[in-house]
């Protein structure tokens, strides 16, 4: 029993955590919180169904391409919803500009694709159980997608300059440093991990356009724990939320599991309105 | 006695818009709903009546999103809980069967209990998180709806209650529709009319400075919470009787973007735009048969284009007074011989705030690496002119938050006479009667000057929110006396006639003089002023000086910072230089004129 809660914690949490770390790559680019963060999971999942299953291509060629459009989904949330609210980020106008965005996504999906969760392909076909393949390959490609962004904003040169853009962004701009390309450019990394979140987490949460709203908030709770844009916050904050939905799933029952999440989520944050490992923010006077 | 009867004059109720043309839109709205069952059949009545429903709903949630400026984007939460809360009540089959309209009481308090709940992350997080957690609310509430089959029936659903005769009618039903969205309409328009409409929009648009005014956020928008939530789970009582049967389905998240952008649509600070807009969302559909599927992509697209054509929505449009132009070439001329009527506000001098000094001692803080303030000793005398000046980054600044409680002293004492002044506590500052303009003046754009200045005397207002919601005798008294005073307090900083004028729509240093007639509303004991002169003309900083000199002979302490030197050392009784955190002089303008160090680190020879 606790293996399985814990195989299914662990799994749910990384998807959430890749999704905060979604969340936190357009944060660290724009300050601003994106709602298709949500949708881009959801888009992983109902894409790479649709690729494999229903167009039938090879499994690889719907993996890049589903990590592709949601890259292009990362890039129009940019242009459209993004960029234009920027210059007031004070009055919080991105909030409806990304809502209105999501919504688009949500309401295409639910009318072209379908409204009923459609199944998600066998993707490697390994394990069964507690190890089966939908257990451990999104906190695989959760390991992946961390490694991958330390070594990229550590060892190169374009990850040292999104370093610098969300560090000081004024400051960054003064150096020369290209802020709307690495702008672009980081929302469409953040549309491959929200892509690769759905994608990997595909099995376990099908192909169904209500995931989006599930995800947005399911994968907001853990940078809201972890602070804004830290990703190993998020982290472990993903899969410490994970665990505890399932284990609240087990001992409360379903019914209350997802309120036992949204009660822990409030209380939390008016103890530590910054998150647990957030920083306090700049002086406002 | 010229002035008598100029104050008269001013305050005469004609100068303000008549009240039948603010009520005139209204008035045709509901003449023409009340007609609907008279011209047309049962059908339109029920849209009618959906139309009534979402008002009474959105009527309410305007208090949070478009006055507070609060995005709460799930609040069709509070309309299933209220559905189901009267729908399982009524209908008997989990405890003996209340009457409907107990029911639908009962469903009141739970959502005034869960608006509360689900509005707390408002309180002490930032707009994003208070977006997700209604949202998460929402979707938590539906699962809940699908998942407790033994009391919501899940997936299956259960009855909506049935109201008595004479209710139990189409026609009978929407009456008593129309007549709860009327009273929920009259009731919000005198919360937002008033000063804790006036308030919410502090908290809005101008946070650090309603903090200033005394407002507490957290009291104002829970009692807001309490109002807006008992509405919507009424809203959502009559919608399951509406619907005769519910099922979670009936409540998709679609529901709560409709209510959301009915207000956005409309216009913030608007009870009429979003008004209309409630009434366009619900119709639109009808129209657009084709197009139901595509219903919430349309009113996304609408939601995108309202954020980046129009964030004004119809209020905006139809504003045609804020297109009126405004005398060109007007300048600032203040009375300060009026100011003994303001600060003393017909009481007799001196009699309410005892004298008493504004001390500092061995005040520390730093930024970083940066010691800001490095042990700084002040004393702020009451009832005179203190000059704090000093090169750039010497602390002046934050000295001045210091006191006014923005900012946390690492170690040090900020004391009031012998009472300590608690430190990071800005809202209390207003009761002890010590008042502040900023450096950048922070006045509500979207609010007339007349709302703005009328933001500093809340603190003196008597009448609780219940007494502003049904308008009763306290709250019109409180209206008519802030709005006097208001009036003098205007009229001594020599802007008058811009009474109804947006205040976005002024010249940079009319609005340092609002600042300083919102700060005058509050009879200050002490009067901060961080650099008021800055941006102004040669003239009006003579005319400033002026004032301020004068506000100190009423017995106001005032605290100057500034970097005009001439106007420091001309009106200033006392005259402190700071330099990296500390004390380099203090003395007489005259003293300080001639000492050594502060002409070489300061003046300049």
């Amino acid at each position: 029993m606790l293996s399985s809660i814990l195989a299914a914690g662990l799994a749910v949490g990384a998807v959430y955590a890749l999704v905060g770390v979604t969340y936190n790559t357009m944060y660290s680019a724009s300050r601003v919180m994106s709602f298709t963060a949500g949708q881009l999971g959801m888009l992983g999942g109902v894409l790479g169904s649709l690729f494999v299953l229903r167009l039938g291509l090879p499994l690889i060629v719907g993996f890049i391409l589903t990590l592709a459009c949601c890259a292009m989904v990362g890039i129009v949330t940019e242009i459209v919803a993004v960029r234009p609210v920027l210059k007031s980020l004070d009055q919080h106008l991105y909030v409806l500009s990304t809502l209105a965005l999501a919504l688009m996504i949500q309401q295409v999906t639910a009318i072209e694709w379908s409204t009923e969760p459609q199944p998600f392909p066998r993707v490697l076909g390994i394990g069964s159980g507690t190890s089966d393949e939908k257990f451990w390959l999104p906190v695989a490609a959760c390991a992946a997608t961390i490694v991958g962004l330390e070594l990229l904003y550590r060892r190169t040169l374009i990850g040292r300059a999104f370093l610098a853009i969300a560090e000081d962004n004024f400051a960054a701009r003064a150096l020369g440093l290209p802020e709307r390309g690495l702008r672009i450019a980081s929302f469409a990394l953040a549309g491959i991990v929200g892509g690769l979140a759905g994608f990997s987490g595909g099995e376990l949460l099908l192909a169904f356009f209500a995931n989006g709203p599930l995800l947005n908030f399911y994968g907001f709770v853990p940078v809201a724990l972890g602070g804004l844009g830290n990703n190993r916050g998020a982290l472990i904050g993903g899969f410490a939320l994970g665990v505890f939905q399932q284990a609240a799933n087990f001992i409360v029952g379903g019914i209350f599991s997802s309120v036992a999440v949204f009660v822990l989520f409030i209380i939390v944050l008016l103890a530590a309105p910054q998150g647990l490992l957030g920083t306090t923010p700049a002086r406002r006077v | 006695m010229r002035d008598a009867v100029a104050e008269a004059r001013a305050d005469d109720p004609a100068r303000t818009p008549a009240p039948w043309a603010l009520i005139l839109p209204f008035l045709v709205v509901f003449g023409l709903a009340a007609a609907v069952p008279q011209l047309s059949n049962d059908y339109w009545v029920l849209i009618a009546t959906r139309a009534a429903i979402y008002w009474l709903l959105v009527a309410a949630l305007n208090l949070i999103v478009g006055f507070a400026g609060q995005l709460a984007i799930g609040y069709v939460a509070l309309l299933t809980l209220g559905a189901y809360t009267t729908s399982v009540l009524a209908g008997g089959a989990v405890l003996p069967p209340l009457p409907a309209f107990a029911a639908l009481a009962l469903a009141g308090v739970a959502g005034a209990l869960f608006g509360v709940v689900v509005g707390l992350p408002a309180l002490r997080l930032r707009t994003f998180y208070f977006a997700m957690s209604t949202l998460g609310f929402a979707t938590i509430v539906t699962q809940v709806a699908l998942a407790w089959q033994s009391v919501t029936g899940g997936g299956i659903g259960l009855p909506g209650p049935e109201l008595p005769a004479p209710f139990n009618t189409p026609a009978g039903f929407f009456y008593l529709c129309l007549a709860l969205a009327g009273a929920c309409t009259w009731m919000t328009a005198n919360i937002a009319h008033g000063r804790f409409g006036r308030a919410l929009i502090a908290v809005r648009d101008a946070d650090v400075a309603a903090e200033a005014i005394g407002i507490s956020k957290a009291r104002l928008l829970v009692a807001v919470f309490l109002f807006s939530g008992a509405v919507a789970a009424i809203a959502g009582g009559l919608f399951a009787t509406l619907q005769t049967y519910i099922t979670p389905d009936a409540f998709t998240f679609d529901l709560s973007i409709l209510f959301f952008i009915s207000i956005l649509i409309g216009g913030r600070g608007s009870i009429i735009g979003p008004m209309l807009g409630t009434i366009i969302l619900t119709l639109l559909p009808e129209f657009a048969a084709p197009l139901a599927a595509w219903s919430t992509f349309l009113y996304a697209v609408l939601l995108l284009l309202i954020v980046l054509v129009a964030p004004g929505g119809i209020a905006a449009l139809i504003d045609f007074r804020s297109r009126r132009p405004l005398t060109v070439n007007r300048a600032v001329v203040p009375r300060p011989a009026l100011l003994g009527q303001v600060l003393s506000d017909g009481q007799p001098p001196g009699s309410q705030r005892p004298a008493r000094p504004i001390s500092l001692r061995q005040v520390v803080l730093s930024f970083g690496g940066v010691r800001a303030l490095d042990g700084l000793d002040l004393d702020i005398a009451p009832g005179a002119v203190h000059g704090l000046i000093g090169p750039n980054g010497s602390g002046k600044t934050t000295a001045l938050n210091v006191i006014s409680g923005y900012y946390r002293p690492e170690a040090g004492s900020v004391t009031f006479g012998d009472q300590p002044l608690g430190a990071a506590s800005p809202v209390t500052r207003a009761a002890h009667g010590i008042a502040r303009t900023f450096q950048t003046p922070r006045i509500v754009g979207e609010a007339t000057v007349m709302q703005n200045v009328m933001m500093g005397g809340t603190i003196w207002g008597t009448a609780t929110f219940v007494e502003s919601l049904l308008s009763l005798r306290r709250h019109r008294d409180d209206e008519r006396r802030l709005r006097a005073a208001a009036r003098r307090a205007l009229r001594t900083v020599g802007l008058d006639g811009l009474d109804d004028v947006r205040a976005d729509r002024l010249q940079h240093s009319e609005l340092r003089f609002i600042e300083i007639a919102r700060a005058l509303m509050l009879r200050p004991a002490f009067l901060l002023l961080d650099e008021p002169a800055a941006g102004l003309s040669a003239d009006e900083i003579a005319r400033l000086g002026g004032l301020i000199r004068e506000i100190g002979r009423h017995g106001t302490g005032v605290l100057l910072v500034e970097h005009h030197a001439d106007m420091i050392f001309d009106i200033c009784d006392q005259v402190t230089v700071l330099n990296l955190g500390r004390v380099l002089a203090q003395g007489t303008p005259a003293e300080i004129r001639v000492h050594k160090e502060v002409v070489s680190a300061y003046l300049g020879g």
